[in-house]
C-alpha cells in the first residue's frame, strides 16, 4: 500500500472473510487493525474464529476494496426492477441439494 | 488448611505440568483490559483460556489418581505457594508487552517440545490431554515467536525493550530443562519425559529466532531455580492471594 503509507499512530484496517464449512462461500463478518498481512491473519484468528466459526480465512487491506456510491442506487439497481425472467424462480430446486 | 505435598512421582508430576499453565494462564488474563490493542488484547486472554483449560484438566487427573476427593479447584484454590510446583519463569510479572512475550516464547518453545515427547506416553489419558495441548501450543508458538521478531526488528525502542526483556528472563529458562529424583521416577511410570536432552532443539529454535529478530542471545550464566520443589520468588503470593481471594474468604462459594 505505497499510495497509503501506514500511519504512525494506528495500523491499517483490514477486512476479514471467513469460510464457515468446507462447500460454502467467505463471507465478511467484520474488521480489524494490523500491521501486515501476517498480523491481519493472525488476529482475524483470535477475533473472529474462537467459536468455531471458521475453516478458512481471507484478510483484504480496507483500502483495497472500492465500494460503490449510495447515491447511484438508482442508476445501478433500479432498471432490474421489471426483469422478473432473469429470476430462475420457474425451476423446481429439489429438497436435497443443500447451501442453495 | 495443611496440604502435605504429595510423594506420588505421577501425581507431582502432574502438578508440575498444571501449575505452570494454571500461574502461566493467570499472569495473561492480567492483560485483560489492558492489551496494547483490542486484538492483542484478546489474543493474550485466548492464550489465558488454553493454558487455564489445560491446567483443568490436568488437576482433574491429579485429583482423580490421588484418591483423596480434591477436584481441580481445590488444586488451584487452597493449596500454598510451597505448594505450587511451577517453573519460576511463568510467575514473573508481565512488566511490558516485550517482557510477557519474551516470557511467553521461552515457555511456548519449551512446551512444544516437552508435550510433543508427552504424547508418546504409555498413559493414554496424559497422552491425549498432550495431544490436544499440542495444538494450541502450536499456535501458541507461532505467535509469540513471531512478536519476537516484529519487535526485535522493528524500531529502536521495540528493539530496546524485546532485548531486555529476553534478558531479564534469561535466567529462568536454565529450570526448565533441570530434571531431579521425583522427574526420573515420574519418567520410568511415563508420567514426565526427561527434559534435558530437549535442551539442545530449544536452544537451537530460540537462537533462530533471536538470529531473525536482529537480537542478542544472552550468555549462559547463573541460572534461577527452586520452583519445581515449591521455593519460589516473592510474586507468587502475590499472584495467590489475587487469585484464591475469594475461596479462603467464602471457602467452597458456588455461583
Amino acid at each position: 500500500m505505497s499510495a497509503n503509507p501506514m500511519p504512525r499512530d494506528e495500523w491499517p484496517l483490514w477486512e476479514i472473510f471467513i469460510r464457515s464449512r468446507r462447500g460454502l462461500d467467505h463471507k465478511h463478518v467484520g474488521s480489524l487493525h494490523a500491521a501486515d498481512a501476517q498480523m491481519a491473519l493472525e488476529n482475524a484468528r483470535d477475533v473472529y474464529t474462537r467459536r468455531l466459526e471458521g475453516v478458512s480465512i481471507w484478510v483484504v487491506p480496507a483500502s483495497a476494496i472500492t465500494a460503490s456510491n449510495p447515491d447511484d442506487k438508482d442508476a445501478f439497481y433500479d432498471p432490474a426492477e421489471d426483469k422478473v425472467y432473469r429470476h430462475p424462480t420457474f425451476y423446481h430446486v429439489p429438497d436435497e441439494v443443500e447451501n442453495l | 488448611m495443611a496440604t502435605p505435598t504429595s510423594t506420588d512421582a505421577r501425581i507431582v508430576a502432574l502438578l508440575r505440568l498444571a501449575d505452570d499453565a494454571l500461574i502461566l494462564g493467570h499472569r495473561l488474563s492480567e492483560w485483560c483490559g489492558h492489551g496494547p490493542i483490542l486484538e492483542q488484547d484478546i489474543a493474550l486472554t485466548n492464550h489465558a483460556l488454553d493454558l487455564i483449560g489445560r491446567a483443568r484438566a490436568l488437576y482433574t487427573y491429579a485429583g482423580e489418581l490421588e484418591g483423596a476427593g480434591h477436584d481441580e479447584d481445590w488444586f488451584a484454590y487452597r493449596r500454598d505457594a510451597i505448594h505450587f510446583h511451577n517453573a519460576l519463569l511463568v510467575e514473573q510479572p508481565n512488566g511490558d508487552f516485550a517482557q510477557t512475550i519474551a516470557r511467553q516464547f521461552f515457555y511456548d518453545r519449551y512446551a512444544q517440545l516437552y508435550y510433543h515427547a508427552l504424547t508418546e506416553s504409555p498413559d493414554e489419558r496424559l497422552a491425549a490431554i498432550a495431544a490436544k495441548s499440542l495444538k494450541e501450543i502450536d499456535y501458541h508458538v507461532r505467535f509469540s515467536s513471531e512478536w519476537v521478531i516484529r519487535l526485535g526488528d522493528g524500531t529502536d525502542e521495540s528493539k530496546t525493550r524485546m532485548q531486555r526483556g529476553i534478558d531479564e528472563l534469561w535466567r529462568y529458562t536454565g529450570e526448565l530443562f533441570a530434571m531431579d529424583e521425583l522427574d526420573r521416577a515420574a519418567i520410568e511410570r511415563g508420567f514426565a519425559v526427561d527434559a534435558a536432552p530437549l535442551h539442545d532443539a530449544w536452544n537451537t529454535a530460540v537462537d533462530a529466532v533471536l538470529a531473525e529478530a536482529t537480537l542478542t542471545r544472552p550468555e549462559d550464566g547463573w541460572m534461577a531455580d527452586g520452583g519445581r520443589a515449591g521455593r519460589h520468588t516473592e510474586h507468587l503470593g502475590f499472584i495467590l492471594a489475587d487469585l484464591q481471594f475469594l475461596q479462603r474468604a467464602y471457602p467452597d462459594a458456588t455461583w
